[in-house]
């Protein structure tokens, strides 16, 4: 504990939980119990000795994890994404502040009293909303994933984690209003087919969205009970749920109500995927059932004996009805247990016992929903969509090598 | 057989759990209202305000327009340092395809870095739309409407679209035909219990 141990009463603030995990040994600012901001080493964490000989610290007005929990979203140089620390999170719920980001023109700036949704096109009554009036309808909660077509990293090295090889999803409980009761209130045409959802941000994000998701469609305004983070669509988002985020419109201020689809950017030059006989897939919206086995995995380390396989399995098409784990490279499954409830489009934990001989292997997971769609090996996934293939709704199988001396690294595929 | 389709059965199972699918009850439906008169009607003026998408029948072309001489200068200043000088140097997307380059397909050794607006973009109406509501990246929405028919028309240009004369305008927009234009089909993967 060094000259640390003299100084009882500190806080460590979060400046300092946040050099403290920069692991830079060195000086840090930490708080004391009379506010005052003192300089002291950040080689480690001061903690007394006896936490029952020391008074803790009173009650604050906003949590913060224990400045121990250093767990953080993985961002691209840019700042355009940031990937959830999936092998670090455990049940099913996503913090928000570790829910994956994208965003195409950064994240704007909203005050929630000057925000309005406007409803227009093919309805009766074009209508506008304040966000407070969209909280007075009938509220709905509900869990569900939002995931990026974009989320699967191909070229993944041995030495990546599922964070970075498939960290562009994350579970929420999203509460708000289902779109149905706001098209009611507007009386949309029963001719209409498609609607414009369009964003607050400075891309102005605009998709076309379907009928057939108006039903489960929401417009939400809290995510894991508070209110939607600002790169999460604060005030007010779409969620579409089961489908690729891109549709799930954040900053939502407009939707047009129309009977064709609007053929934005988005969903034209970019979310569309060129398929190997020719031609591209359009409005590709649902994802597709996926799997991830979160540990053990790069970079954890493992001793032979029994292994508690975890994993999440998703699928945009309904629930999970059986994730499978094989400890033999593909050539046996076993069904993992699922932990219940086991929610339509949501992330479901699996969990499977598996007693390590200590001999090389790899372990790897595949999800079947309860259509009956079993996600498919990467051989497969190449012969229908192509080498070339872009990654949108890309879901292959991947392993995990486990090396006879107990490192994990990622079971790197052959995608040309 | 390449694929086991099982084609029939998925959709009948697909049908079955869109009917099962899981809709929240919004509230009791017995006692909810036809409508609960939260919020007002919008003004025509509130609409015109924000509603700029230009879908592929041309309904949200604004007037003005701009021509391929009036373009260049506009491109070379404030899309060229994120584009390059002739649309291909990057480092932000790649807008123009090379002479005779075709749709990508799956098969194509990159297909990511093939998408350009000669080549991949299907309505030249969503060039318009998307350089007016987002672009320059820097300055969004700062475009004024001639200046977007002109960066249109330099783009159309450098894709070999339209001759070097050529000036486009909410008519003549709507008489350019993609290239790309029926490269597209709608997703049929849940149709299948296989990858599609």
């Amino acid at each position: 504990m060094g000259e640390q141990k003299d100084r009882p009463g500190l806080n460590v603030t979060r400046r300092a939980a946040l050099a403290g995990m920069a692991g830079a040994a060195g000086t840090i600012l930490v708080r004391s119990v009379d506010g005052q901001d003192v300089q002291a080493s950040s080689d480690r964490l001061w903690v007394p000795d006896d936490p029952t000989k020391v008074l803790g610290t009173w009650s604050s007005v906003y949590g913060e994890r224990s400045p121990f929990e250093n767990v953080l979203r993985l961002k691209t140089p840019t700042g355009t994404a940031s990937w959830t620390p999936l092998q670090s999170l455990h049940g099913t719920i996503t913090p928000a502040a570790l829910h994956f980001e994208r965003h195409h023109a950064g994240v704007p700036r909203i005050d929630p009293d000057r925000h309005r949704l406007i409803i227009h096109g093919m309805v009766e009554r074009p209508m506008t909303f304040t966000l407070k009036e969209l909280k007075r309808f009938p509220a709905v909660s509900r869990v569900c994933f939002v995931e990026c077509s974009g989320n699967l990293y191909r070229d993944a090295p041995e030495d990546t984690t599922p964070q970075r090889l498939c960290g562009l999803t994350s579970q929420n409980e999203w509460t708000g209003v289902m779109l149905s009761t706001l098209l009611r209130e507007v009386g949309v045409d029963p001719d209409a087919s498609w609607l414009l959802a369009e964003g607050a941000d400075a891309a102005v994000l605009t998709r076309s969205i379907p009928k057939y998701l108006w039903n489960e469609a929401m417009i939400v305004y809290a995510q894991n009970g508070e209110a939607v983070r600002p790169s999460n669509g604060y005030p007010i988002r779409l969620l579409n749920p089961g489908c690729e985020g891109n549709s799930s419109v954040k900053w939502l201020r407009r939707i047009e109500v129309g009977d064709a689809p609007f053929m934005t950017r988005e969903e034209t030059a970019k979310y569309t995927e060129p398929l190997r006989s020719g031609g591209a897939r359009q409005f590709s919206l649902v994802m597709d059932a996926r799997s991830v086995i979160t540990y053990p995995s790069y970079p954890a380390t493992v001793e032979r004996g029994w292994i508690e396989i975890q994993g999440i399995a998703w699928s945009g098409r309904g629930r999970i009805a059986r994730a499978e784990v094989s400890t033999d490279g593909g050539q046996s499954w076993q069904p993992a247990r699922l932990q219940e409830p086991v929610l339509p489009k949501a992330h479901t934990r699996f969990r499977h016992l598996f007693n390590w001989d200590g001999k090389e292997t790899v372990i790897s997971s595949r999800a079947i929903d309860e259509t009956g769609y079993v996600q498919p090996t990467r051989e497969a996934f190449l012969e229908v969509r192509g080498a070339g293939a872009i990654p949108y709704h890309n879901n292959p199988i991947t392993g995990w090598r486990l090396k006879a001396g107990g490192d994990v690294v990622y079971r790197v595929e052959e995608w040309a | 057989m390449r694929h086991d389709h099982r084609r029939r059965t998925a959709i009948l199972l697909v049908a079955t759990c869109a009917s099962l699918a899981f809709v929240p009850a919004a509230a009791d439906e017995a006692a909810a209202p036809k409508r609960f008169g939260f919020g007002r009607v919008a003004t025509p003026e509130e609409i015109a305000a924000w509603d700029i998408d230009v879908p592929p029948d041309g309904s949200g072309l604004p007037a003005g327009s701009g021509s391929v001489a009036e373009g260049k200068p506009i491109y070379a200043a404030k899309c060229a340092v994120c584009h390059g000088r002739t649309g291909v140097e990057g480092p932000n997307d790649r807008l123009v395809a090379r002479p005779g380059e075709g749709f990508p397909t799956g098969a194509s050794p990159d297909s990511w870095t093939s998408r350009t607006i000669g080549n991949y973009w299907p309505y030249a109406t969503t060039v318009f739309d998307y350089i007016r509501r987002s672009m320059p990246q820097n300055l969004p929405g700062s475009l004024q409407d001639d200046e977007v028919y002109a960066l249109t028309a330099y783009l159309l240009f450098l894709n070999r679209i339209v001759p070097e004369d050529a000036v486009m305008n909410a008519d003549t927009l709507m008489d350019i035909r993609m290239p790309a234009q029926g490269n597209f089909r709608t997703d049929d993967r849940l149709d299948y219990l296989e990858v599609h």
